[in-house]
């Protein structure tokens, strides 16, 4: 059967990434087509360009959908080109009701004024069709995050997507809504629908996908049939990459555990009786950089966030530091108990984009710095400048709005921010995430040598060779358990991997 | 005047603009006028500046050269005073991407129970003072902790107090006007402080301003910064001195009778005071940078350790603290408490503020601007008055000139 969809040499640039480099990819007609890769690998961005979400001339390469070349200027376009994606976060509006949702844009109306009786019909029909049990008439609100995605993927059907994409579709499913998505996709298989399949559930993977796709660095390294792979041949492609170069192998002199975490549990805030993270235990030792491994959703965020105070979720556990119970209820607590965190998402979560990096430095140890409550720019420059210099920031001044820099230098200043509080331990939640190679180098740098001046680190990332090449011990988490322990000694992408996906038994 | 109230070391903008212009040509935000590239933010400053220089001009001559004479321009300021006050108030509010719509009523409220304790319950001056205040501050509190602790939006918090309040002096005071019946209160709103203690505060302040900028070039130098060149030095020191001394003269020419200088009013004093201790709470504070902060992006706020429910309860408490004192020179001026007073007065505070370059989104704006905001509001109302525009006009003319101020920075913002 002829290739329905082909996507030939896509490629696709960031400023200073290349997140897509050259990519071939085709979908039959009636096929479940699964892509996989590590976090970063580009699967995202693939089906952006799909979607239509980086219109034509943002890509390179060349999109062909039966025989024709197409060209997105936008999401619409795609849509009319029955192309429907469903993307992790959901696009549902949650104070409409299900009815609303699947229609909406698209509402069945004469002179203006919508039908509502043919809608809900439709809408109830359409539901039937996948045999559904949910009322068209309720709230999306009241409805759970795994019925929620399965309203998303009715809605993509009755645009008549004869292309659907689906970007982590089970990651909030329970196992029953599991069974009833893949009844419908199997149906949907049957009736000549072909589906792109995106998944870190390499066990889910292998039960519903006809052919495999793994994309590593933004380059495809391998398609074949589902019946020629397995688990550990993807994950040998997944990870098939050199680790080693730019991170300069340093072994750190470790000293006493001066911080510890028992049992910690988060409950999901939006979800009851959800664990984001459950029973983690782990410790660390001066001088120690301990790496938590895990793919998106494992909870590694969640458990960091909760440990300093900064989590909705409920949390149960206890945190030591030098051995003695600290009790932390907020990130002040957190701070003066001598915990850093660089957070993930610095523009979220890190800076004051408006402010100057000055302010934006000084802005978690202000008192420490500049004074209790008067505060004095003498102080704080000099102890900014140091800092600027130290980590090598680029710019013209402390005084420089902080928005203006590049990301490496942006999270230098996040991490300048942390640095001035003077910590023992120290959260690093994605530190190198898009910025360049240049900035990464540096900042694994100054984590070497932050660890050599005894401080304690804890490091989060999705780049496995990242966690490889700097952790001195790796923990795994999966759906927020721990799943394996590793030593840079027994670490190796394969064993980390097949624990962050779940498929193997407690390591090391 | 307002231009006191910018202290060297602060970022106000036209401090922070001397800065900007000498070390970070490439990065910060610039906008191209001609041939002349200039931050914008210090644009944004002198632009206000400019209108406002641009309005009296157009008033003195649109009105037979009345406006600028001293007695006027005595009149103009003591007008100020409580928009002025308010505005420095409503700054910090909004700064924490707050608002505050009950700052009108609360006015009527709090300048009416202090009417009330002097007249009907016979207090004194200072515990009717402190009562009107602590209204004011109680009221803050409250709707303070309904926005922090409950998560009331403060919009829905104080539209309610904006009704309730009105409603409370309604009732407390039967409806009646209320006159003030200590010559002593009536004083804090209509006296002056003499012409000889404007020279001193003259004196002080240019002293003040030669000080620290002193110590401002001494510290540029140490931060390697370059220190000033001399021509931006003197500009530095010999405007603002011109200006407080022009400012002080002008007041000391108004003549109460031949002879008898009148000298800066007293509620144009607590203005000027009120203004300062503003600037250097917001500029040079931990807890005024943390407002900052908190407006700029509240998760990084938080996650660098800042408690944002208890420094909102703050802002409110302050807000209601400005508020008690705006109502009571509002009674004084007027000489007595109608439960109608100050209505609407929230909007001219908000719009000082807006006019001034505040961001309603928070995290952007200075006790200047807003002072200049005030400035502005204040001469629109006292040159359309004078020049007798139907008061219909005068509401309109305003509304379009807020819309203007603000369209003008929201398209200078996106050029840049």
């Amino acid at each position: 059967m002829p290739a329905f969809l082909e996507m030939l040499s896509i490629t696709k640039s960031f400023p200073g990434v290349r997140a897509l480099d050259g990519v071939t990819f085709d979908l039959k007609k009636g096929e479940i087509h699964a892509l996989v890769g590590e976090n970063g690998a580009g699967k995202s961005t693939l089906m952006k360009v799909l979607g239509g979400v980086y219109p034509h001339p943002e890509y390179g390469g060349e999109l062909v959908i039966e025989g024709q070349q197409r060209r997105f200027n936008g999401v619409r376009d795609a849509e009319n080109a029955g192309i429907a994606v469903i993307y992790q976060e959901l696009s549902l509006i949650k104070e409409m009701t299900v009815g609303e949702n699947i229609f909406l844009g698209r509402e069945p109306s004469k002179w203006g004024v919508i039908r509502w009786e043919e809608l809900y019909r439709r809408a109830q029909q359409l539901l039937d069709s996948l045999n559904l049990d949910i009322d068209v008439h309720t709230p999306i609100r009241n409805l759970g995050i795994g019925q929620q995605q399965l309203v998303e993927i009715a809605k993509a059907l009755s645009q008549d997507a004869g292309i659907l994409v689906l970007d982590e579709p089970t990651a909030a499913l329970t196992d029953t809504e599991v069974k009833t998505l893949f009844g419908i996709l199997n149906q949907l298989r049957a009736k000549g629908v072909g589906m792109i399949y995106i998944s870190h559930k390499l066990g889910e993977v292998f039960q519903i996908s006809d052919r495999i796709t793994v994309l590593r660095d933004g380059k495809t390294v391998g398609t074949n049939p589902t019946t020629e792979w397995n688990e550990a041949s993807v994950i040998a492609r997944m990870v098939g990459r050199e680790v080693g170069d730019i991170f300069p192998t340093v072994d750190h002199e470790h000293g006493e555990v001066v911080f510890e975490v028992e049992n910690m549990s988060v409950q999901d805030p939006d979800v009851p009786g959800k664990k984001l993270v459950e029973k983690v235990s782990f410790s660390v030792r001066r001088g120690e950089v301990l790496g938590i491994a895990g793919l998106m959703g494992a909870g590694r965020s969640d458990l960091l966030m909760a440990i300093f105070g900064a989590h909705a979720g409920s949390r149960t556990g206890v945190v030591k530091i030098a051995g003695k119970p600290v009790h932390i209820s907020a990130p002040a607590d957190a701070i003066k108990h001598g915990i850093g965190f660089v957070t993930e998402d610095r523009k979220r979560f890190g800076l004051v984009l408006d402010q100057t990096i000055l302010s934006n430095m000084t802005l978690a140890g202000l008192r420490r710095i500049s004074g209790r409550f008067i505060t004095s720019v003498d102080a704080e420059a000099a102890a900014g400048e140091r800092a600027m210099k130290d980590l090598r920031v680029k710019a013209n001044s402390v005084f420089t709005i902080a928005g203006t820099l590049s990301g490496g230098n942006q999270q230098k200043v996040v991490l300048a921010k942390w640095l001035l509080t003077n910590p023992r331990v120290l959260f690093l939640d994605e530190p190198t995430r898009g910025i360049d190679v240049g900035a990464k180098q540096e900042i694994y740098a100054q984590i070497n040598a932050l660890a050599k001046t005894g401080l304690a680190i804890v490091l989060v990332s999705s780049e496995l060779p990242e966690v490889l090449g700097l952790s001195d011990r790796i923990i795994v988490l999966h759906e927020g358990r721990m799943t394996g322990e590793f030593t840079r000694a027994t670490a190796t992408p394969e064993g980390v991997m097949a624990c962050a996906t779940g498929h193997a038994a407690r390591a090391a | 005047m307002s231009q006191q109230t910018h202290d060297p070391i602060s970022e106000g903008p036209p401090v922070s603009s001397d800065l900007a212009v000498s070390t970070e040509e490439a990065e910060t935000p610039q906008t191209r006028l001609g041939r002349f590239k200039i931050p914008t933010e210090t644009l944004r400053a002198y632009t206000m500046l400019f209108a406002l220089i641009a309005i009296w001009v157009y008033f003195h001559y649109s009105t037979d050269q009345i406006f600028l004479d001293p007695r006027n321009f005595s009149n103009l300021m003591r007008q100020t005073a409580v928009t002025g006050v308010l505005a420095v108030g409503m700054l910090m509010v909004i700064i924490t991407g707050q608002i505050d719509l009950s700052v009108g009523s609360l006015v009527g409220l709090a300048g009416g129970i202090a009417a009330i304790a002097q007249g009907w319950l016979g207090w004194g001056l200072v515990p009717s003072l402190a009562a009107g205040i602590g209204v004011g501050v109680a009221v803050g509190s409250f709707q303070g902790a309904l926005t922090a602790y409950v998560n009331i939006p403060a919009f829905i918090v104080t539209l309610g107090g904006l009704l309730a309040w009105n409603g409370v002096i309604l009732g407390l005071s039967r409806g009646e006007t209320i006159p003030l019946r200590l010559q002593s209160f009536k004083l804090i709103g209509q006296g002056y402080v003499g012409p000889i203690v404007g020279w001193v505060i003259a004196v002080i302040a240019v002293a003040a301003i030669i000080l620290m900028t002193v110590s401002r070039n001494r510290a540029r130098r140490s931060h390697g910064i370059g220190a000033a060149s001399l021509r931006s030095t003197l500009l530095r020191v010999l405007v603002p001195s011109a200006v407080i001394i022009g400012f002080v003269y002008m007041m000391n020419s108004y003549e109460l009778a031949p002879g008898v200088a009148a000298g800066i009013p007293n509620p144009v004093i607590i203005f000027l005071a009120i203004a300062l201790a503003g600037a250097f709470l917001t500029q040079n504070t931990t807890f005024g940078r943390y407002l900052y902060a908190i407006g700029g992006n509240p998760d990084a706020a938080r996650l660098s350790g800042i408690n944002i429910r208890r420094h909102i309860l703050a802002v409110f408490c302050i807000m209601g603290a400005l508020t008690g004192v705006a109502s009571i020179i509002y009674t004084a001026r007027v000489g007595s408490a109608s439960p109608d007073a100050g209505k609407l007065l929230e909007l001219d505070a908000i719009a000082a503020c807006v006019i001034g370059g505040t961001s309603l989104m928070g995290g952007r704006g200075t006790v200047f601007g807003a002072v200049l905001g005030a400035l502005i509001m204040a001469s629109l109302d006292n040159g359309m008055s004078l020049e007798n525009v139907k008061p219909y006009l005068q509401y309109i003319i305003k509304g379009a000139i807020l819309v203007t101020a603000v369209g003008l920075d929201m398209v200078g913002r996106k050029r840049s």
